[in-house]
């Protein structure tokens, strides 16, 4: 049960195994991470200045603030995690990826995919349902690169050397299984010609938002912790009984949340996912226990390393979660629903929680996979700091934001003087995004400048191979990039 | 949890019943819903919308006016009004005899105090208010004993809340409202007004248009960017077109020109006019004014 292997020679294999893919996979998501923060910067001066870039009609705030997120989710998030979890697989299961060009075809299917999307929904083809605004074209590229993906992480773990399951691939492995399933249910319902009537169509709507947003992030992002803390603390995770527990009952119970209070829809609905919501408080606390049994007491000196991320990642999974209960439940909701604070608890679980853990794995795994250091170690700390300093001065101005906007409006003040407050806080929350938009530059360069550095190194092992006498002609040069 | 296939169905059981429970269930008790009838009506609701309303839809969600924008109202609870609207053959000193007599009966024995003291310095004068509280069952126990008396009372049932109070709707929206939306914009972020009635609050196209071009020159504190790519400025004609925006001020073109709506302009005022829900129903009755006259 403890997830440090031992390194033999076959880590180095595992490692070659995945250098392709992961450069494809962690490239572009890097690049969709700054592209979605910049359309998110945009959206927000729009608060400030209305008549910001107002005459180009791609660029209205329906049209830059979904795109943002979607981006930040679908271009990064998403790609970023499936690197991640394909490295672990391997690892975990003690052998190189299996098919392993199927996950660079898959990348950039996936990317296309993104790219449609976010073009899409610029020019006005959004779904209009949040977090599914991607056109039809965009959904099936992703839904089939998911799955080739998807693919080779089942055939790794099918093929495992190492028999025994570790905790981490019980998340990991739900999550393969959950986005198919949601996706396609969501795009087929909600995507199709022929659409369900009236309100149906939220329900699914909040149903695959819930399950992408909450459960699928949460899903990825705990099982990499619970891979990376342990292996950078040098310890087994703690009390690994309760992580089966944690497991069990975040599917059985987070599942069910996201149906809105008040909604216009039958009342049993949001009352069975308020009461979802609040019994999800027990795989937070599960979580939390295990994240800080396993951390505390570690000799980890961590000035902005990995070790950090993580850790952060996993505070901010349990604020987000626990915030995001509160406003499940009827008395709050009834003064925190329509504003900021729905918004600030997403971005949180987003940059907060799911993209600073999967910062620190790429930090963690990088340099092991492409068998040198980061180009610019320095930036990596430098990322840590910005980024947390960044994602808080986001995320908690926009949550008092919430807070005095919802009880201005619930004491029947009117609209005006309830907008007028929470412009406030935006002001404070959009010096948090450029903050993030630093840290993701500095993200950014490391890793595109080490992916320069490889195909510069690949170029130069083909032309000294075409150069060197007789035996090279007969040898294709892509097997020599797969080395 | 030893093997792949306790995961695969581990998850396999717990999402197949949120699936079933979530996409399912909803299709089941309301993918075939049908109109529904407006109480003290013969209409039925909704309306299908026509031509121009349902390209507006359109305009809606291709410029992501739901990011901003819901079209929910909510109501936390529900008062009522007896209204006592004539004596018939009573007098009214009898008839405050009788009320007092009358709050023995256990239904209204809670509220007695509020109902005979309303009376105290009643002169006769009509109509006059007899119950105001938030008891339904108060309110229809009183009238039903009054009834067989020979006076004539009115009942209304009238929505609360903040959105209420705020003249956002006269109930609360209920999933009826938006059988024929597709897609369904509910919204979930009130940076801008909700615009559930948008269209009995401001039943003015030319105001619509004139709020899409430069919204400040309708509501001066508003931070709702202009859309003025859906108009087009041009030279006045032969004649002003019968279309053009009635600006005033620095919000006026040039002498010469005129500010006409593009197609997509009048579109997306017409769904917004579209946005109506303020007719009483089953699940969400009231009682329109008009009618307690």
């Amino acid at each position: 049960m403890n997830p440090t292997e031992n390194k033999s020679s076959c880590a180095n294999e595992i490692d070659a195994s995945l250098r392709v893919p992961l450069l494809a996979l962690f490239g572009g998501a890097a690049l969709w991470l700054v592209v979605g923060l910049v359309l998110g910067l945009i959206a927000g001066i729009k608060f400030h200045a209305p008549e910001f870039l107002s005459a180009c009609p791609l660029l209205t705030y329906g049209r830059v603030a979904p795109a943002a997120n979607d981006a930040i989710l679908y271009g990064f998030c998403i790609p970023a995690a499936l690197g991640v979890m394909l490295w672990i697989f391997a690892r975990l299961s003690q052998m190189p990826l299996a098919l392993p060009l199927v996950p660079v075809v898959a990348a950039n299917l996936w990317h296309l995919g993104v790219l449609v999307g976010l073009g899409g929904i610029l020019l006005g083809e959004s779904t209009g349902h949040p977090w599914l605004e991607f056109p039809r074209a965009a959904a099936v590229l992703l839904f089939a690169a998911f799955m080739l993906i998807a693919v080779s992480a089942a055939a790794t773990f099918g093929w495992r050397k190492e028999r025994t399951l570790y905790p981490s691939h019980w998340f990991m492995f739900a999550a393969l299984l959950w986005f198919p399933w949601i996706y396609s249910t969501a795009n087929l319902f909600l995507n199709s010609n022929k659409v369900p009537r009236g309100v149906v169509q939220s329900i699914i709507g909040w149903w695959f938002a819930n399950n992408l947003v909450f459960v699928w992030l949460a899903l990825v992002g705990v099982g990499i912790a619970f891979y990376l803390l342990p292996k950078i603390a040098g310890r087994a995770l703690a009390n690994s009984g309760y992580a089966q527990f944690a497991f069990l009952t975040l599917i059985l119970f987070g599942t069910w949340c996201g149906v809105p209070v008040g909604a216009p829809v039958p009342a049993w609905l949001p009352a069975l996912s308020s009461a979802a919501a609040a019994l999800t408080i027990v795989p937070l606390l599960a979580i939390l226990i295990i994240t800080i049994k396993t951390v505390c007491g570690a000799c980890v000196s961590c000035k902005g390393g990995p070790f950090c991320f993580v850790k952060f990642g996993m505070m901010s999974f349990i604020l987000s979660g626990i915030l995001y209960i509160s406003a499940a439940c009827p008395q709050y909701s009834r003064v925190l629903e329509f504003t900021w604070f729905g918004v600030a608890q997403t971005q949180l679980q987003l940059l907060g929680f799911a993209a600073m853990i999967l910062f620190g794995a790429i930090y963690e795994l990088l340099p092991q996979v492409m068998g040198k250091p980061l180009p610019f170690p320095k930036f990596a700390k430098a990322h840590f700091f910005i980024t947390m300093i960044g994602v808080l001065l986001f995320v908690v101005p926009l949550l008092i934001a919430g807070v005095e906007q919802g009880m201005k409006l619930h004491s029947g003040a009117a609209f005006a003087d309830a907008n007028a407050v929470a412009l406030k806080f935006l002001r404070v929350s959009t010096t948090g995004q450029l903050l993030v938009l630093l840290g993701a530059l500095l993200f950014a360069a490391n890793l595109l400048v080490m992916a320069i550095q490889w195909k510069l190194g690949v170029i130069k092992c083909v032309i000294a191979y075409i150069k060197s006498p007789l035996e090279a002609s007969e040898t294709p040069a892509t097997t020599e990039v797969k080395s | 949890m030893r093997t792949g296939i306790c995961i695969f169905m581990a998850a396999f059981i717990a999402l197949g019943a949120s699936w079933c429970g979530f996409v399912l269930a909803p299709m089941l008790q309301l993918g075939g819903a049908k109109q529904t009838v407006i109480l003290q009506s013969a209409d039925n609701w909704p309306q299908q919308r026509t031509g121009e309303a349902t390209l507006g839809l359109q305009v809606y969600r291709a410029y992501g006016c739901a990011a901003c924008h819901t079209e929910q109202v909510r109501q936390t609870g529900a008062a009522f009004e007896v209204t006592l609207t004539s004596l018939g053959t009573q007098k009214a000193a009898d008839f405050k005899d009788f009320i007092k007599s009358l709050m023995v009966v256990p239904d209204l024995a809670t509220s007695s105090n509020s109902i005979v003291g309303s009376l105290d310095k009643w002169n006769g004068e009509l109509p006059k208010t007899l119950y105001s509280g938030d008891d339904g069952d108060v309110a229809s126990a009183l009238a039903d004993h009054l009834k067989p008396v020979g006076v004539k009372t009115e009942t209304r049932i009238i929505a609360t809340g903040p959105d209420i109070a705020r003249g956002w709707g006269s109930r609360q929206s209920v999933a009826a409202d938006y059988l024929y939306d597709a897609p369904v914009q509910l919204g979930s972020l009130r940076a801008g007004p909700d615009l559930a009635n948008i269209g009995v609050r401001a039943p003015d196209a030319n105001w619509q248009w004139q709020h899409l071009y430069a919204p400040k020159s309708t509501t001066p504190n508003s931070t709702m960017p202009s859309f003025k790519f859906l108009f087009e400025v041009r030279a006045v004609g032969a004649a002003p077109s019968p279309d053009a925006l009635k600006l005033a001020g620095a919000f006026a073109p040039a002498a010469g020109f005129e500010v006409v709506p593009k197609p997509e302009a009048k579109e997306l005022a017409a769904y917004l006019l579209s946005l109506k829900a303020n007719v009483p129903l089953y699940e969400a009755p009231f009682t329109p004014v008009t009618l307690a006259k």
